[in-house]
């Protein structure tokens, strides 16, 4: 033990109700230090740095940051101590600017002017020193998500932060985004800066942390240095039992379910041929942003082909319509499951039935039948091992993972002939990653055409059968999953088709 | 033909302009801080007519006119704490509270009224605000007329727009105020009390409110009748969408709508019973619904507006 530390958590416990979020935590962070918080959806980590923060009051134990004790539940006195958080759903208004967001609750609101001049040029100083560009005068809603990080990094910066707490930082962002992040944070810890950052993604928290606090239902169940801990280790002590990923079997495939030649969608794709068979998984792989979007719409009945055709089952699909797709077999598992996938405010029941809602079983004249809607739920939650609430609560309850399951549930409940996933597994933890595998590969094995969106290599790897590339609204031809690696899949997504093949 | 187009070339009509948008800018100004907080107050039509009452009464009673702008700034805001304590730590619907003040206020004022007031046949009256002719300006040809030679509140309410205007985008306070009407998580996050600004702002809106009623009974008219407000508020609330949220807009917004307003009453004289008059009565409204039509779509709404902000809470 050298110099002491410039934030301890003491014994903090928290409880929602019955639930023992925070049970008991004490936990250490030094000068310089980039410690990982890791845990699985759930564990308590965003409650703590809530507590930390000043959001939440703790029921018991303390925070103390530079020796000083911080009064519970006030945001400001954090800021002031010099702690600075990065929010896991950002804390931002979308329609001021840059400069704005940064500087609100900055000056004393008495205050005849904003100080914009002196404040600007600070932000400017900060974004170069660190490397965070971003545009002062830019309407924050006009940023895109990595942008958006920054500017929550600046915040802090800004008020001259010492400890930054960032919540989950890389669940939006894309691949290259978190490695940039990191390189950054890693810039920051040697300018003298503390961080705690939250992750349940194994190889950023080895790669990236100092040292690695494990948190599993509320307590901190072990501590590692980042250099003496291993991949397995970790998953481990996280999910409290050893977690395998299902492995995939080799089958042979059937019929040609979805095709698509020579397709293009307005300028978002241009020419791509796909086609997947019954009993297959076919891998798109590439950086988010690449088209993926678009290609999504188009096979689930939101975007019609402005050239070349699509083809179900052998027949070109006429006027195609989402209803339509979802009658015709074809289940979603939408990229972004809480403004494509779900509604937040219904229940559980309700946004298992959504799509299905006109089926003669779950409607009649014009009448929902919720018994038969709440069954089915209790069916998918029992199947596909929904946690953290019922058919009726809000559906926002649920952890990211669990919602996904849930989604993932009410359309492998179906069935389908053809399965579309697009980023199946974003934002979920180890365990969740693990039971979502195993319900595409099974839909597989079942005889379902399965077409994976991801920008995941490991994921791509560990379903897909063969593996096109997506590049700028391009498809490479396929390869065979045998023949890929992460090499050549990287030259793939780089564009490079002919020096991968 | 010649004589409709006449109308505007009358200084009169552009000094009737600014009378007649002077309660707007006042119920505009106060409707506009509350949302651009993010609380809609539909108070605001009792709001202004209990500030007409009061402010009246208080003239009526002996006090001076200003002390009678004052009191009726001080019912109204009154009126903005209750609005506020029910919607902002409570959350209840803003919808709803609203319009209950409004039903609340206005009948407490005509029952107040009615108390002080016994029947009779012509209504008590005060003496208002005289027209004050700012020295030099008002000697101006056609401007001196139409702009300089206005009653003090009209003055007041212009230049209130102007330094509202200033406030919102260039102060810290101002810039609170808008934050927290955006995203109060933000505002939170930012060491700023969401639940205090909204209290604040919807207080101080309703207090402007109250004195653009009070401008009714204190400086347009000289007298009180429960029906007067007729519907200003609810102008109000349009205008503030008309504006986009804008003070400076709401201004130009008031003055158009009152332009619309005077136009009509003396396109009335000249046209003369051929067409009936309810007819010239609608022509601000339609023309409202008009302009709304082509400046809502355009208009960006405060984010969190009619969003109860809850500590704590995902
Ligand atoms: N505001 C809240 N009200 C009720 N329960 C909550 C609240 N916040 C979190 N929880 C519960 O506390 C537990 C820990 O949640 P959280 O700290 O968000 O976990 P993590 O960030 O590790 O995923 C979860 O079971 C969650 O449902
Ligand atoms: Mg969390």
């Amino acid at each position: 033990m050298s110099a002491p530390p410039v934030l301890r958590l003491e014994g903090i416990t928290k409880r929602f109700g019955a639930l023992t979020a925070n049970d008991d935590i004490t936990l250490e962070l030094r000068q310089g230090e980039l410690l990982a918080l890791l845990g699985e959806n759930g564990a308590g980590k965003t409650t703590l740095m809530n507590i930390l923060f000043g959001h939440y009051t703790a029921d018991s134990g303390r925070v103390i940051a530079f020796g000083r004790e911080l009064p519970p539940g006030k945001p400001r006195a954090a800021i002031e101590a010099g702690i600075g958080m990065v929010h896991q759903h950002f804390a931002l208004a979308a329609n001021l600017t840059v400069l704005e967001n940064v500087i609100a609750g900055t000056r004393p609101l008495g205050a005849l002017g904003l100080g914009s001049a002196a404040a600007r040029e600070k932000l400017t100083a900060l974004s170069a020193k660190f490397g965070l560009a971003v545009h002062p005068d830019a309407r924050v809603g006009d940023l895109s998500v990595g942008e958006r990080q920054r500017v929550e990094i600046l915040k802090s910066l800004y008020r001259d932060a010492k400890v930054l707490i960032l919540d989950e930082p890389t669940a939006v962002l894309t691949h290259q985004e978190a490695e940039q992040l990191y390189h950054t944070l890693r810039g920051m810890a040697e300018h003298g800066l503390s961080i705690i950052f939250i992750s349940h993604k194994l190889h950023e928290v080895l790669a990236a942390a100092d040292r690695v606090t494990v948190l599993r239902g509320g307590k901190v169940v072990a501590e590692r240095r980042a250099s003496e801990t291993t991949k397995d280790e970790l998953a481990e002590l996280m999910v409290g039992r050893r977690v395998a990923r299902p492995r995939r079997e080799s089958q042979a495939p059937g019929a040609i379910a979805l095709k698509a030649a020579r397709v293009d969608v307005g300028t978002a794709l241009k020419a791509i041929d796909f086609e997947v068979r019954a009993g297959e998984t076919l891998g798109i792989i590439g950086v988010s942003g690449n088209g993926q979007h678009t290609l999504v719409r188009l096979v689930s009945g939101l975007e019609r082909p402005s050239a070349g055709s699509l083809e179900l089952y052998g027949a070109p699909a006429q006027r195609p319509t989402p209803r339509g797709f979802v009658a015709a077999g074809i289940g979603r598992i939408p990229e972004d499951r809480h403004a494509d996938g779900a509604v937040g405010e219904m229940a559980v029941w309700e946004n298992a039935v959504l799509e299905r809602v006109r089926e003669p079983r779950f409607s009649a004249a014009g009448l929902v039948r919720r018994a038969a809607g709440r069954a089915f739920a209790r069916e998918v939650i029992e199947r596909f091992d929904v946690r953290g609430g019922s058919e009726d609560s809000p559906i926002r309850l649920l952890s990211g993972g669990n919602m996904q399951k849930l989604i993932l549930g009410r359309n492998l409940a179906e069935s389908p002939r053809i399965l579309i996933a697009a980023q199946p597994t974003r934002g979920l933890d180890e365990g969740a990653v693990a039971a979502v595998h195993g319900e595409i590969l099974a839909a597989r094995r079942a005889g379902t055409a399965v077409l994976l969106i991801s920008e995941d290599l490991d994921e791509i790897l560990a379903l897909a059968d063969r593996v096109q590339a997506i590049v700028k609204g391009r498809l490479s031809p396929p390869i065979p999953i045998e023949k890929a690696d992460p090499r050549r899949l990287g030259l793939m997504m780089a564009g490079s088709w002919e020096d991968a093949a | 033909m010649m004589d409709v187009l006449d109308i505007f070339a009358s200084a009169g009509l552009w000094a009737a302009v600014l009378r007649i948008a002077t309660p707007l800018i006042f119920g505009t100004l106060g409707a506009l801080i509350s949302e651009r907080a993010g609380v809609l107050n539909l108070g605001i039509e009792g709001i202004m007519t209990f500030g007409a009452m009061i402010g009246w009464m208080t003239v009526y009673h002996g006090g001076d006119l200003w002390l009678g702008l004052a009191v009726a700034a001080l019912s109204g805001a009154v009126f903005g704490l209750l609005h506020a304590a029910l919607t902002v730590p409570l959350g209840l619907s803003q919808h709803v509270t609203g319009l209950g003040i409004t039903l609340f206020a206005s009948s407490l004022s005509y029952f107040i009224f009615r108390l002080a007031v016994p029947v009779s046949g012509s209504p008590p009256t005060i003496v208002p605000f005289q027209v004050i002719k700012i020295p030099v300006l008002s000697d101006l040809p056609f401007l001196g007329e139409a702009v300089f030679s206005q009653t003090a509140p009209t003055y007041l309410a212009i230049a209130l727009a102007l330094v509202i205007a200033y406030a919102l985008a260039r102060t810290p306070l101002g810039l609170a105020v808008r934050i927290v009407g955006e995203n109060p998580h933000a505002a939170e996050a930012q060491g700023i009390n969401p639940i205090r600004v909204r209290i604040g702002a919807v207080v101080f809106g309703s207090a402007l409110m109250a004195m653009g009623g009070a401008f009714l009974t204190l400086a347009a008219f000289n007298s009180f009748f429960p029906t007067m407000v007729q519907g200003r508020g609810w102008v109000c609330i349009a205008l503030v969408v008309f504006a986009s949220w804008r003070p400076e807009r709401a201004l130009g917004g008031a003055l158009l709508f009152a332009l619309f307003d005077a136009y009509q009453l003396r396109l009335q004289h000249v046209v003369g019973k051929a067409i009936p008059y309810q007819l010239f009565l609608m022509i601000p409204y339609i023309m409202s619904i008009l302009a709304l039509l082509v400046m809502a779509r355009r208009a960006r709404v405060p984010q969190a507006l009619m969003q109860p902000f809850r500590r704590g809470e995902r």
